[in-house]
């Protein structure tokens, strides 16, 4: 009785299983298989799956095209940019809410909470004109600085979690010594929390990667474009290229596939940080 | 002195953030909602105030109440199949049936999808919905559909097929919050569950299911509000057509800005669009402070 319901469970784990990668996987083997195949082939019926005319045409297109290339030098630009301010800003706001009481704490520290909550399109209003009058329209600039409304509060809530599990006496020891708080926070609390660093740098890195609505409509030339927004502008200048938009697909997802699959731990640390409590 | 420096130091450590926060957020918001009041802002230099003009057209546009019924019936039905699908997986990986390796394999499998970026989902499922594209053949064989279905370019299944596009996307993050939940629950429980004869369907509705509530409802306010807002994939798959079959808040808003120049109903728009998640982000606030 036992072993025929364990036979049964089993049977039935392994049929989700299997339905359960197709679902997931299809569409990404798919995106996979067409960018080997010559484009006349996308929409062949019945569909080849692995191409007799197996190239790697479409990915050299993209490699030898300046324009193209600018789109990646310019994502992984801003999002290194975006990365390493927000975690330095993260961490001296982190050390603030972590040591001190102050007036106004509990306002700015709701604030932070509630931006997730903001809809971008939102604040995309006002920055047409507030970005413009800034001088940073079409610039690194205006999306450094746009994305950071959002990456910085996630950054901050979690920095002042690892900050909070470290003991006070850890940077007090340092101030007995004679150094100061900026030594103190950066030589014995930050060493630390490396691995917190580490997933709100990727995490920080993911939203600004992906980001679409700024990077659409804060920037104008082609020069400026990001992956995102570069992946759309070649369904409409190359009349549908679909093996060169499936290339650049792959090309565009492999900065955070890498992220994930090498450094699964700190993705999903960052991942979850907003829904589960430890 | 040495007093006066202390109460200053916290502000000076969080002065680059307030200033961000109050020049890109802060002072952002007072200027939507007061554009929301005049007429005709940004293009014109001296705009008139007309009081909540905006708000009455806004809201008797029959494509804004499209809108708001195509938002709602997306989110709805997008944050109850994330959960279904997030929870199903979760509770797949966490069985004792599979080994480690296996576990590993297929946690990294079905969290692909959250990987990609919203513009490379919206091209690849366009290529695979396109009427010769690989669905509709797949589907036509398995006597599914009889003859080719223009998935997104038809009124009738558009929003439809645009919903299962950001199910496919959306569901992962239910479901490495989820299998985090489940790997923190004690088994103390589930044997205490056990020795009172409970069966498996009992034992998740009495033990995972009140032990997960915290994070369920994080994660469901969190995806609420991440689905209202959600422009990029609706944009580039159908740009809220045909006709305005998909049109949602986020892309009428966008419409209104940003293809027609009318910024004041617009700025009406994402101001409604701002209530609705403040008031659910407050609920979210809340739940936070009382998980600490």
């Amino acid at each position: 009785m036992i072993g025929k319901k364990k036979l049964w469970v089993q049977i039935l784990i392994i049929i989700l299983l299997v339905l359960g990668t197709a679902w997931a996987g299809f569409p990404i083997l798919w995106m996979l298989l067409n960018s080997f195949k010559p484009n006349s082939e996308i929409f062949a019926w019945p569909p080849t799956w692995i191409s007799e005319n197996f190239s790697l045409d479409a990915y050299k297109a993209i490699f030898t095209n300046p324009e193209q290339v600018r789109f990646f030098m310019n994502s992984y630009a801003i999002s290194a940019i975006v990365v390493v301010v927000t975690l330095v800003i993260g961490i001296l706001a982190a050390y603030s809410f972590s040591r001190f009481d102050f007036p106004g704490k509990r306002v700015i520290n709701t604030i932070i909470v509630a931006v997730q909550a903001v809809p971008p399109i939102t604040l995309l209003i006002p920055y047409m004109s507030l970005i413009v009058s800034l001088k940073l329209f079409n610039t690194y600039g205006a999306l450094v600085l746009t994305y950071m409304v959002f990456t910085l509060p996630y950054a901050i809530l979690m920095l002042t979690g690892y900050f909070n599990t470290l003991p006070k006496d850890l940077d007090e020891a340092v101030m007995i010594d004679g150094g100061t708080r900026f030594k103190a926070l950066w030589s014995v609390l930050v060493p630390p929390s490396v691995p917190g660093l580490v997933s709100v740098g990727m995490y920080t890195f993911m939203q600004a990667w992906n980001e679409y609505l700024f990077a659409l409509a804060l920037t104008k030339t082609n020069d400026m474009r990001t992956v995102p927004v570069g992946i759309n502008l070649l369904m409409g200048q190359h009349a549908y290229e679909w093996n060169q938009m499936m290339a650049m697909s792959v090309l565009g997802s492999l900065p955070i596939l890498f992220l994930f699959l090498f450094f699964q731990k700190y993705f999903i640390a960052g991942m979850t940080a907003g829904s589960v409590k430890n | 002195m040495a007093k006066g420096k202390k109460v200053i130091t916290p502000y000076l450590y969080l002065l680059p953030t307030i200033v961000l926060m109050c020049i890109l957020l802060i002072i952002p918001i007072v200027m939507v909602i007061s554009y929301s009041f005049y007429d005709n802002v940004i293009i014109n230099k001296n705009p008139v105030f007309v009081g909540l003009k905006n708000y009455a057209t806004v809201l008797t546009d029959p494509t804004f109440l499209v809108a708001i019924k195509n938002t709602l019936l997306f989110v709805l039905i997008s944050i109850v199949a994330h959960f279904l699908i997030g929870m199903l997986f979760a509770m797949l990986l966490n069985t004792r049936y599979l080994g480690i390796t296996a576990k590993g394999i297929f946690r990294v499998i079905y969290a692909l999808p959250w990987m990609f970026t919203a513009s490379v989902i919206a091209i690849v499922w366009r290529m695979m919905l396109n009427p010769n594209g690989v669905l509709n053949f797949l589907m036509m064989n398995a006597g599914i559909i009889s003859e080719k279905v223009e998935w997104l370019a038809s009124r009738d299944v558009a929003l439809s097929a645009v919903t299962v596009i950001n199910i496919w996307s959306g569901y992962p993050f239910y479901m490495i919050s989820i299998l985090a939940g489940l790997q923190g629950i004690s088994m103390d429980l589930y044997e205490a569950s056990a020795l009172d004869g409970a069966n498996a369907v009992q034992t998740f509705f009495r033990i995972t299911i009140p032990q997960l509530k915290p994070i369920l409802v994080s994660l469901l306010m969190l995806d609420f509000v991440w689905t209202l807002q959600q422009f990029a994939l609706i944009w580039m798959t159908t740009g809220g057509g045909p006709v305005n079959a998909t049109e949602t808040i986020s892309t009428y808003i966008y419409k209104q800005g940003f293809s027609k120049y009318q910024y004041s109903m617009a700025s009406a728009g994402a101001v409604i669009l701002l209530i609705i998640c403040t008031i659910i982000g407050i609920f979210y606030v809340r739940q936070q402070k009382a998980g600490d």
